[in-house]
């Protein structure tokens, strides 16, 4: 007989046997947990990728923070490139009594260059295309921006000095991301009307872009001939860095969530373990008969892991179906945050999750296996011969290196792997630690209950090592759970109760130096305590110790983009309150004359700088230089406006400001943002409450997503608990029997087992909150660094839901173990 | 008339037929037979493990097979007491607590008058000292003096034993057979032995010998008859 033949009719009988179903269902659930997730970043990669050049609005884009130089769209036009410009910027929009703030965007003819506008005349239509923009005196919402200004088309609104006509609903804008990134509903107006509104003023942060669209080498060689003619504040942007920030942020969103399926992965991994090993155990006296009749070793063997191939393949195939059925629920939940319709998803995430069910099965089921070849023919007449077992840690070896291998790669980062598998096997040997200690107190326990309780727990104590990693294996399921729902409840709602109870809830920026008197004026006549104005100097670092700073100086990002990008500069004669000089001195009123700069510590570690360094900026075209005379402690809870580079007077006095400020809005005052609009149209006011509600919402989005993947992990430990109690079931079965033989009832046999599986439930979940609460605790304390109370629901939700997913599977097992006839246990003996 | 019959493969089989005895109260009566005559078979009709095809069984005037399996466990709780060839102890009760189970299944007694006759009894087979060792740490003797401590501590009427000293060297099942029929004569229970043993079905008032399903003559040998209790005999 073909060796595929013998196989599969292996994998037939031993599939009708009832053999295999388990090993089958963690393989499945591994492979489906790994391609849900990578099912949906494959989308959302394709949307940045191959959606790259509608994003960007064009096929290369300069974007500068000043007005485009003509020279880059006279050099457009000899490229014979098609271009339009864009300004965009952050502005209040006044709708009769309603004020909200409006992220703003002028666009000129022939945008978007690529990708499509969508317009509608209700909102939440589909709409239909356009190649037209917004004619001048009329402007374009989006449905947010529209019900919350409570407007219909044709209404009036003002922006700034001007008013316009509210012509259409915009429903999508091809170089824009869904809700993630945004800070604020979108206006669309024509650049032609920018100027009448006057509303760029100096100090205003505006971003200029000019998008260019044409022939690939064209494009090419227009990139080549302007990038080294880029002036500072300029910068170039192609289809491969189309929308950093949101690349950056999938990065992130995918390397964790990946990481979260491999969870699953490791569990599922000790589900097939357990179960293989059950599998070789059943099979020794078949192996022992088969060599008895001629079988050789490399028979056996090649027969058994072919057999667990075939069943690989098949599983992987499944897994792979339902990863693909189950990314819907994560595109539903996730996908919208980044772009309005997401593509389908590609066959790229099927190599993968193929590799992880040949992983799986070929660290963790074929290890056993390998003992069958090693059974002795004598077996056949003494059954009481026994085959050594492979040593656990070294036959897994292979097993946990392809594991350790596969958290590697999903970090995307050798250091960040280390860590994660450092600390994944630190929490396992915690919660291993922490569950053997219970099972042991547990057993202290047994002389005190009824007969139920003292068989279960005895049943428990007996089998200390099992119960030890069904503890763990449900308690890791649940203890993500209770990190993701309870946990982040509780740490949000705490740091919202350490904000002072007046914080800060509005930010004002964009006040001209003429406007601070009458402004203050203003909160005066109404009311309101005046806020402390700031002055704000943008500008851009050039030099640290005379040495020219740029960001491919930096390896890290967040370094990288805060020298890309303009420093909000400020000077101050008085330390403000809330902040705390660590290093060096205050300027004293003698040296407030002289040119100094204090940094706030993070940005200093970030940069590199320290005491004594010598900084310059360049402002507005002239070169500022200054030594770092103090680094300073920011308590950047306050909400209150803070800086991270500050100057003394005689340094940034005398340079083009504006002004920023926050202060507290009584909920029942709301109405003076209208007149305060009214009276001073260039003033951009940010809502932090909105703000924080925006983020809350991405927040609990995002952690429902994580709460999905981890729902594979509760599922895997689940199996995990199955295949321990299918490990144990022959014994049980005997047990069993014996107990009906000496007069047990099936309640009572029921009672005795429900015991131990309600005390193994108990155990998961106090392990479970224990593990949830330290993390909890240190998140809070070290991280946060925020009041945290103990949970009494974490421990009971903790408890609730291990007793329920135990009796669950529990519940499964047991059918067998109460309908097994008495007799065939005398049989047996 | 007890019959059973199975069907087979090949077509019926039949494991046991014309099976008629009675056993007196106190009467220590030895099954014996070849392998393959029936006797597990026999012994778990009488225990009401299995179901005849045919005929009754009476258990102290009580039909075994009126009841339903929780009415059979009950009864087989409350009156019948097991002794088997290998030992079968719950592997994670200790000794005291192996002993305790049957009487613990009764829930006719306080968890601590159960305590307290489970660990006299096992004093009285010699274990006082091995009240809280598992069966793992004890001997094959020990286990089967705690199995049959186990078997008398809810003082049963009737001890189904199958092959005691199956698993024993020939002195260590000596002397758990002496101690099994110590303890039988002291509660007067009614002993079924099922052995292959000649020399211990000799020990035994009774011998009944099953050969292919089917009890040949089954006599009191008059050399036993003074063995019997003296109730039995006036009865009988």
């Amino acid at each position: 007989m073909r060796l595929s033949t013998l196989n599969l009719r292996m994998l037939q009988r031993d599939w009708r046997a009832g053999e295999l179903r388990l090993l089958l269902i963690a393989l499945v659930v591994a492979v489906a947990s790994v391609t849900s997730v990578g099912f949906f970043t494959d989308r959302i990669d394709q949307a940045l990728h191959r959606q790259a050049n509608e994003l960007l609005g064009g096929d290369l884009l300069i974007v500068a923070n000043h007005p485009i130089p003509i020279e880059h769209i006279q050099a457009a036009e000899q490229s014979g490139l098609s271009h339009t410009q864009t300004i965009s910027f952050l502005s209040m929009v006044l709708a009769g009594e309603r004020n909200e703030l409006a992220d703003i965007k002028a666009v000129s003819a022939g945008y978007p260059l690529r990708g499509q506008l969508r317009i509608a005349e209700r909102a939440f239509a589909a709409g239909n295309i356009t190649r037209a923009i917004p004619m001048p005196g009329t402007v374009w919402l989006d449905a947010r921006l529209l019900n919350q200004l409570g407007l219909h088309i044709g209404d009036m609104i003002a922006l700034g000095e001007a008013q316009f006509t509210v012509a259409w609903i915009l429903v999508q804008e091809p170089d824009r991301s869904g809700d993630f990134f945004s800070i604020a509903p979108r206006l669309l107006m024509n650049i032609n009307d920018v100027a009448k509104t006057q509303l760029i003023q100096v100090g205003s942060r505006v971003s200029y872009r000019l998008q260019i669209a044409g022939a690939a080498q064209a494009v090419k060689n227009f990139r080549n001939s302007v990038e080294p003619q880029l002036k500072p504040g300029e910068r170039l942007q192609g289809i491969e860095d189309a929308r950093p920030e949101v690349r950056s942020a999938l990065e992130r969103a995918q390397r964790f969530l990946g990481l979260a399926a491999l969870v699953s992965v490791l569990l599922a991994c000790v589900a097939v373990a357990g179960s293989a090993r059950r599998f070789t155990l059943r099979h020794l006296d078949d192996c022992a008969i088969m060599r008895c009749l001629g079988a050789t070793q490399g028979l056996i063997v090649r027969g058994y892991v072919g057999e667990m191939l075939w069943l690989g393949l098949v599983a992987s195939i499944v897994g792979c179906v339902i990863g693909y059925l189950a990314q819907t629920v994560l595109a539903d939940v996730l996908g919208s945050l980044v772009a309005a319709d997401l593509p389908t998803p590609s066959w790229r995430p099927i190599l993968p999750g193929l590799l992880v069910g040949m992983i799986t099965l070929l660290g963790f089921a074929v290890p056993p296996l390998l003992a069958l070849k090693n059974v002795p023919t004598l077996r056949v007449l003494r059954r009481e011969i026994d085959v050594a077992e492979p040593r656990s840690l070294r036959a897994y070896a292979l097993g946990l290196v392809l594991l350790a291998g596969l958290m590697l790669w999903q970090a995307g980062d050798i250091k960040l792997g280390l860590y994660l598998i450092a600390g994944s096997l630190a929490a396992i040997a915690f919660l291993a630690g922490v569950a053997f200690g219970l099972v042991r107190l547990l057993n202290l326990f047994r002389e005190r209950g009824g007969l139920a309780w003292r068989f279960g727990l005895a049943n428990i104590a007996r089998r200390a090592g099992g119960s030890v990693v069904q503890v763990v294996a449900l308690g890791l399921g649940i203890m993500a759970l209770l990190l993701l729902t309870l946990v982040r409840g509780d740490l949000l709602a705490s740091w919202q109760d350490s904000l002072p109870i007046q914080a800060p809830n509005r930010f004002i920026i964009n006040i001209q130096p003429e406007q601070v008197q009458p402004l203050q004026a203003f909160f005066a006549r109404h009311a309101v305590t005046t806020p402390d104005l700031y002055p704000m100097v943008r500008g851009r670092l050039v030099k640290i110790n005379n040495r020219p700073v740029t960001p491919d100086d930096y390896q890290e990002e967040h370094a990288a983009r805060l020298v890309e990008r303009e420093f909000n500069l400020s000077w101050m004669t008085d330390l403000p309150s809330d902040n705390r000089v660590i290093e060096g001195r205050w300027w004293g009123s003698q040296e407030q004359r002289q040119e100094g700069f204090s940094v706030e510590e993070g940005i200093a570690t970030t940069l590199g700088l320290k005491l004594g360094d010598t900084l310059s900026y360049s402002i507005g075209g002239t070169e500022l230089r200054g030594t770092i005379t103090s680094l300073r402690k920011v308590d950047w809870d306050t909400f209150r406006v803070n800086f991270f580079v500050i100057a003394t007077p005689k340094l940034l006095r005398d340079y083009p400001t504006s002004y920023i400020t926050s202060f507290y809005l009584p909920e029942d005052q709301l109405e003076l943002l209208n007149s305060l609009v009214q009276t001073f149209p260039n003033l951009t006011i940010i809502d932090v409450a909105a703000i924080m509600t925006q983020v809350r919402h991405i927040i609990e989005r995002v952690s429902l997503a994580v709460e999905y993947v981890f729902l594979f992990t509760v599922l895997a430990g689940l199996l995990v608990l199955y295949a321990a109690i299918q490990a144990t079931q022959d014994e049980r079965m005997h047990e069993g029997a014996l107990l009906r033989m000496l007069g047990a009832s099936r309640r009572q046999l029921l009672r005795g087992l429900s015991a131990e599986f309600v005390s193994l439930g108990l155990l998961a979940g106090l392990v479970a909150a224990l593990a949830a609460s330290l993390l909890a605790y240190i998140l809070a304390k070290q991280v946060l660094h925020l009041a945290y109370a103990l949970n009494p629901w974490l421990w009971l939700a903790g408890m609730l839901a291990g007793v329920v997913a135990v009796m669950l599977v529990g519940a499964l097992g047991l059918r067998p173990i109460l309908n097994h006839p008495p007799l065939q246990t005398l049989r047996r003996i | 008339m007890l019959h059973k019959q199975v069907i087979g493969p090949e077509g019926s089989l039949v494991l046991l037929h014309d099976i008629n005895f009675s056993v007196m109260p106190g009467e220590a009566v030895a099954i014996v037979g070849a392998s393959g005559s029936g006797k597990t078979t026999l012994l778990g009709l009488l225990a009401g493990l299995d179901t005849p095809s045919q005929g009754r069984v009476l258990l102290d005037g009580q039909d075994l097979f009126a009841l339903d399996e929780d009415g059979r466990a009950r009864l087989r709780g409350s009156m019948i007491g097991f002794v088997f060839q290998t030992f079968q102890l719950l592997p994670s009760l200790t000794a005291l607590e192996n002993v305790m189970l049957p009487l613990e299944l009764n829930e006719r007694q306080p968890t601590r008058a159960v305590r307290e006759t489970a660990r006299a009894v096992l004093e009285q087979v010699g274990l006082g000292e091995r009240l809280y060792h598992y069966p793992k740490q004890l001997s094959g003797g020990e286990q089967q003096r705690v199995a049959i401590a186990r078997a008398f501590a809810a003082q049963p009427k009737l001890l189904l034993a199958d092959e005691p000293t199956g698993n024993l060297d020939q002195a260590t099942g000596e002397r758990i057979i002496d101690l099994l029929f110590d303890l039988n004569r002291a509660q007067a229970t009614t002993l079924l032995l099922v052995t292959h043993d000649e020399a211990l079905s000799q020990r035994c008032n009774r011998r009944l010998r099953l050969v292919a399903g089917k009890l040949v003559a089954a006599s009191a040998d008059a050399v036993y008859q003074d063995t019997l209790p003296s109730s039995v005999k006036n009865n009988s």
